[in-house]
């Protein structure tokens, strides 16, 4: 006999997503999940940006990776609250995952909140997770072709930081054209040139966070 | 995904005591980063020796469709691109492409 269901195969993930952005909404927590690929500089970027929001914004991250406790030990070293996700072989953070580590943090005590998402370009785009925005990292050491190569990451996300630009006279990255895919991809993004080690661009992506979030107060 | 899929499956059938799952048809967008064969090859793996053993999965590829609010068309489109294919415009919303769906599954009677 037939069933007929018309269900979405990832409804209860979308379920605790929606739980979890409820219950950081409610605690005036702004969310963001940062994607890319391994080695775009996602972590790098986290520390630079925990240096320029210090009295400004209270940050707290949820670091997503198989193995290691590497990436929150990094940020940790900041004094600012990390709590690592290892998933064991999962390529991606998912919304039980990241409603495990919201319970390991005081949102009462945090203004942003961001989720560092397993280093990968494919999987993290179908997994919400309860976030506010989707933020990329895309550096110009791994190729221009990424948006052709990677269309549904680059659909869903708000915001794509271009990193390490300072590395743009040693690779064959053509900027343009790394662009105009991308925006035929999302007519909507924003994109952000930066570089995590000159510190270039990274103003526009701290005046980025602050317009979206706000401070709870001391 | 096809735990996901294995744990719906297994939920609407569990009414039916000893009734095996013989077919699932699925409706995958083109823009998801679901391969159908992928899924039919994970799925095969884990459901071996429980009620949806050996069970086929119907894959319908969804194509990527955008809907253009300038022309009031809506066009199935091959590239990812959410430009209208006529006007050249970015007023447009995906239609469909995405979708990760179960539409039905057929059970029969354990022996």
């Amino acid at each position: 006999m037939e069933i007929k269901l018309v269900k979405e195969i990832l409804e209860a993930n979308a379920a605790i997503a929606a739980q979890n952005g409820a219950l950081c909404a409610e605690q005036g927590v702004y969310v963001i999940n940062l994607m890319g690929g391994a080695g775009a500089g996602k972590t790098t970027l986290l520390e630079r940006t925990i240096e320029r929001l210090k009295g400004r914004r209270r940050m707290a991250v949820i670091e997503g990776d198989i193995a290691t406790s590497r990436d929150a030990e990094r940020i940790a070293a900041h004094h600012i609250p990390a709590v690592q996700i290892n998933t064991g072989g999962e390529c991606h953070l998912d919304g039980n995952m990241v409603r495990a580590g919201l319970g390991q943090l005081d949102l009462s005590d945090i203004d942003l909140l961001v989720v560092e998402n397993v280093g990968n370009l494919v999987c993290p785009a179908e997994f919400n997770i309860g976030e506010d925005a989707k933020v990329m990292v895309c550096s110009v050491a791994e190729g221009d072709d990424k948006p052709l190569k990677y269309p549904l990451m680059f659909q869903v996300s708000s915001l794509l930081l271009l990193n390490k630009i300072d590395l743009l006279p040693y690779v064959a990255f053509d900027v343009e054209r790394f662009c105009a895919d991308a925006l035929k991809v999302n007519p909507h993004l924003e994109i952000m040139p930066i570089s995590c080690t000159t510190g270039e661009g990274l103003d526009s992506w701290l005046r980025w966070l602050e317009e979206r979030s706000c401070t709870k107060g001391a | 995904m096809a735990q996901s899929l294995l744990e719906i499956v297994e939920q609407e059938a569990r009414p039916y005591a000893g009734a095996r799952v013989t077919r699932v048809q699925l409706r995958i967008g083109k823009l998801s980063t679901v391969v159908p064969d992928a899924l039919r090859f994970a799925f095969d793996a884990i459901t071996r020796r429980g009620i949806a053993e050996g069970a086929v999965l119907e894959i319908e590829e969804v194509p990527l469709s955008i809907r253009c609010r300038q022309c009031e068309e809506v066009f199935i489109v091959e590239d990812p691109f959410m430009i209208c294919p006529r006007c050249e415009g970015i007023d447009v919303e995906m239609v469909s492409g995405r979708e990760l769906e179960i539409r039905s599954m057929e059970i029969c009677d354990g022996d």
